[in-house]
């Protein structure tokens, strides 16, 4: 069960996986993820489904090594399975024709923002996508995107690949230039904040898809509970995409943070 | 053994549980009850007064026969007291255990009165361990196979309870579960210190071997739809015993700070991913000298208070509205949390949660309470002292105040009737559903209760369930 049928390298700590999983991949719907666990009294760890093929039985993720857990899970094979594997969670994102759509991708955020993109052009939409990253290979999935999208825009802080600044400097410029009806973003949450304030003032429609930390997935535990609007939210059952422009970033920034002093204290695997 | 007569046994004390030294309990997760030996089982079965018409059935949800399996203990019939505990209660280790005996059987003992209840729930305990350890009881054979197959959703007790029956009718019985461990709350709420999983385990491995599949890291709502299971993967019918696990949160500002916890995210990170362990990878705020404030007063705050007690907190409280007489945990749970050096704080209420710059929790804003007038059910309503208004420090809170059913399954399956409580509407005895084929049982259905009622449930269900397969009758 969930074996692993393909890995391999998408950037620097990034990997790529196909992993069989023949009912997920026919039930799951753009914006859902799955939780795994990789090893015995090891966490549960949320990840969005990248992709999938209903037909060939499988479903793609990407991984990037940030902690233990994506750090073991980076280590496995083609031919290992993962320990447990449960989904399609989450809500799927919204999609309908919209007009144009701009998603904007941070870093492995282009791999959450991906299969959101391809069910938008799916449905008719015009897509406009930027991705980012620290470095030309650190910009993913952008042939993926090109197969999709209408304007793809690869964007590197240090210029060595596409537009050399900020997705949001790029979100300007397409938006300067022509009607943007909605935004999608996923990357680092102070991205995601500065697409909100990008698109705040045109009045932009923006989804943001939150990472807050996740035990169960399933609405169990409240620990995933965002702010948005004032009101807590569980990101795993009424998420994880909600309104960019309501949610409270500096609080999820926060709790995010809370264990980060267990986390230095107890890594075991050096990553 | 010579028979005693009525008043020889009125005359016997009650046989204390021996249970582990609070010092030590204090530092691990190991069973706080050591349980009755044959010896003490003995000694306490002879008390009963094998009454002629023993009222303390009347107390147990599901009618054991209780002075017969007593009777039965007394003559050193460990076998047989298992056989008749078996007819009325498919998880006698677990219920002995759990069980609020003060309030149910052992409230309903003649001796109560005497202040002398017979430990009928020790007893009980002691007969599914001695039986299990010692010599394990034949399960009924299944009957022939029926080639009727039966989803159950959740494998809670209610679920297993359901599982059971039906594979022994001969239906196919599949469990589907959401979690990578079986067992529900018995697994991810319930501390080992209480209910230790090897127990929990041993029900799960007995059914197995009698032929239930069981699915785990399967969602019924998302990965199937419920009608997918009755439609697509051909089951004839559908237990949903999936609980009430969408924890409550106070609706007070701060609740979203770091280091508050709902009590299922504080006992399911310890429990089910073993975050005390040294060895597991799920982080949980250390506690070692830390204060630690519980809100609630039943045995989900029993748990959390104690869990965190053994956790290293330097102290560990219950803030609790009313006052002792009316917490609704097991009387056993608060004397061992007593002796474990919990801090009972009554009559409070909170205000509000405080944190620092960093959104991490330093302290709670508390109201003193007292009690008012007695309120439709009896219970004197706690009102605010005006004006009396205080703050203590506090590193972790954890909120134990009660959980409400998840929606993920009904959510999908909008043609089931629900409560405007968000319950399960389903038949009392049958657990029939407004759906043709589906039967629910437990919290789901109750909201948040107890084992042996979600056992019960399960128990009636299958037998509706048993039917409605025979006759195709809904
Ligand atoms: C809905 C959702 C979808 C996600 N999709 C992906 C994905 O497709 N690919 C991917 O690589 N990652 C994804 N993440 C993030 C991923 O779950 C975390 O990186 C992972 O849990 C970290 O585990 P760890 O043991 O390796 O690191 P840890 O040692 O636990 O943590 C390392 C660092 O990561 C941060 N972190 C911990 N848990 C999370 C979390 N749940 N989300 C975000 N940051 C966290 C902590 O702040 C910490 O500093 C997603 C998160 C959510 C909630
Ligand atoms: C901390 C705590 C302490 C308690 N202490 C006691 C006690 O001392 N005595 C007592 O009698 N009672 C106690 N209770 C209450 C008792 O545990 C519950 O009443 C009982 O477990 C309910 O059983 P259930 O089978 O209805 O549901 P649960 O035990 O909640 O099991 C439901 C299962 O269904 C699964 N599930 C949910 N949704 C889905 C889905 N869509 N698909 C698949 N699976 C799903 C869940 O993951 C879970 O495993 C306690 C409860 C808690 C939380
Ligand atoms: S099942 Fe519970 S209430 Fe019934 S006899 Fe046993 S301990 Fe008492
Ligand atoms: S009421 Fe008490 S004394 Fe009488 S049979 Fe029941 S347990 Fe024994
Ligand atoms: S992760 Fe537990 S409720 Fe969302």
């Amino acid at each position: 069960m969930n074996t692993i049928l393909e890995v391999r390298a998408l950037a620097p700590d990034v990997a790529y996986f196909r992993v069989e999983a023949p009912k997920i991949a026919k039930r799951r719907r753009a914006g859902q993820f799955v939780i795994v666990r990789v090893e015995a009294e090891g966490e549960r760890i949320p990840l969005t489904i990248a992709d999938s093929d209903p037909d060939g039985g499988w479903i793609a993720l990407a991984v990037q090594a940030v902690g233990h857990t994506t750090t073991v899970m980076n280590r496995l094979r083609e031919g290992d399975d993962l320990l447990d594997m449960v989904g399609p969670l989450g809500q799927p994102s919204e999609i309908e024709l919209f007009g144009t759509v701009a998603v904007v991708g941070g870093g492995l955020g282009t791999a959450i923002a991906y299969p959101v993109a391809k069910a938008l052009a799916g449905a008719g939409n015009d897509v406009v996508s930027i991705i980012g990253g620290r470095s030309r290979p650190y910009v993913i999935f952008e042939a993926d995107m090109r197969a999709c999208c209408d304007e793809v825009h690869p964007c590197t802080d240090d210029g060595s690949y596409g537009f050399h600044g900020l997705v949001t400097t790029k979100l300007e410029e397409v938006m300067a230039r022509r009607t943007v009806d909605r935004v999608i973003c996923a990357g680092p949450i102070p991205m995601m904040r500065a697409v909100a304030e990008t698109t705040r003032p045109r009045g932009v429609p923006t989804i943001a898809s939150l990472n807050p930390i996740m035990v169960d997935g399933t609405g169990m535990c409240g620990g995933c509970r965002v702010s948005v609007g004032g009101e807590s939210r569980f990101a795993c059952v009424d998420g994880p995409e909600f309104d960019a422009h309501q949610v409270d970033f500096e609080l999820l920034s926060r709790r995010n943070k809370a264990y980060l002093d267990w986390e230095a204290e107890h890594k075991q695997v050096q990553p | 053994m010579t028979e005693l007569t009525k008043r020889e046994r009125m005359k016997l004390p009650p046989t204390e549980m021996p249970e582990r030294d609070p010092e030590i309990r204090r530092t691990g997760f190991m069973e706080v009850n050591f349980g009755y030996d044959p010896d003490l089982a003995v000694i306490e079965a002879q008390r009963c007064l094998l009454c002629a018409r023993p009222i303390c059935i009347d107390g147990c949800p599901v009618g054991i026969r209780i002075s017969d399996f007593i009777h039965h203990v007394a003559l050193e019939e460990f076998t047989e007291a298992a056989e008749v505990i078996g007819i009325d209660n498919s998880l006698p280790a677990i219920c002995g255990r759990v069980c609020a005996q003060e309030v149910q059987c052992e409230g309903a003992c003649v001796l109560d009165k005497k202040g002398k209840p017979i430990h009928i729930g020790h007893l009980e305990r002691f007969v599914a361990d001695f039986v299990r350890e010692n010599s394990p009881l034949e399960p009924p054979p299944n009957a022939p196979p029926t080639g009727k197959r039966v989803a159950v959703v959740g494998s809670g007790p209610a679920g297993l309870a359901c599982a059971s029956d039906l594979i022994t009718m001969g239906h196919e019985v599949t469990v589907f579960e959401a979690l990578h461990e079986l067992g529900g709350v018995l697994v991810y709420g319930i501390p080992e210190f209480r209910l230790p999983k090897d127990i929990v385990r041993s029900e799960i491995d007995g059914l197995a071997d009698r032929g239930v599949e069981f699915r785990t890291n399967t969602v019924i709502g998302s990965l199937d739809t419920l009608d997918d299971l009755l439609t697509e993967e051909g089951y004839d019918a559908v237990f949903i015993g999936v609980g009430a696990g969408l924890p409550k949160f106070l609706g007070v500002p701060g609740e979203n700070l770091i280091g508050v916890y709902s009590a299922n995210e504080f006992l399911t990170r310890i429990n089910l991913m073993k975050a005390y362990s040294a060895k597991a990878q799920t982080p949980i705020l250390d506690m070692r000298g830390k204060n630690v404030v519980v809100f609630g007063g039943g045995n989900t705050a029993m748990d959390a208070v104690r869990t965190a007690v053994r956790l290293g907190a330097g102290r560990a409280s219950i803030a609790y509205r009313r006052t002792m007489d009316e917490m609704p945990a097991r009387v056993e749970e608060v004397h061992h949390a007593q002796a474990e050096g919990v801090v009972f704080d009554m009559l409070v209420s909170p205000l509000e949660l405080l944190g620092n710059d960093d959104s991490r929790l330093v302290g709670v804003r508390l109201q003193r309470m007292e009690l008012g007038e007695p309120d439709d059910d009896g219970r004197r309503r706690p009102k605010p002292i005006e004006g009396d208004i205080f703050e203590q420090p506090a590193d972790v809170v954890v909120i134990a105040i009660g959980n409400v059913p998840n929606p993920l399954l009904l959510r999908t399956t909008p043609d089931l009737d629900r409560t405007k409580w968000g319950t399960l509407v389903a038949d009392t005895d049958t657990g029939r559903t407004s759906k043709k084929g589906v039967f629910g049982g437990g919290d789901i259905v109750t909201g948040g209760a107890t084992v042996i009622l979600a056992m019960g449930a399960g128990r009636r269900a299958a037998a509706s369930i048993g039917e409605y397969l025979a006759t195709g009758e809904w």
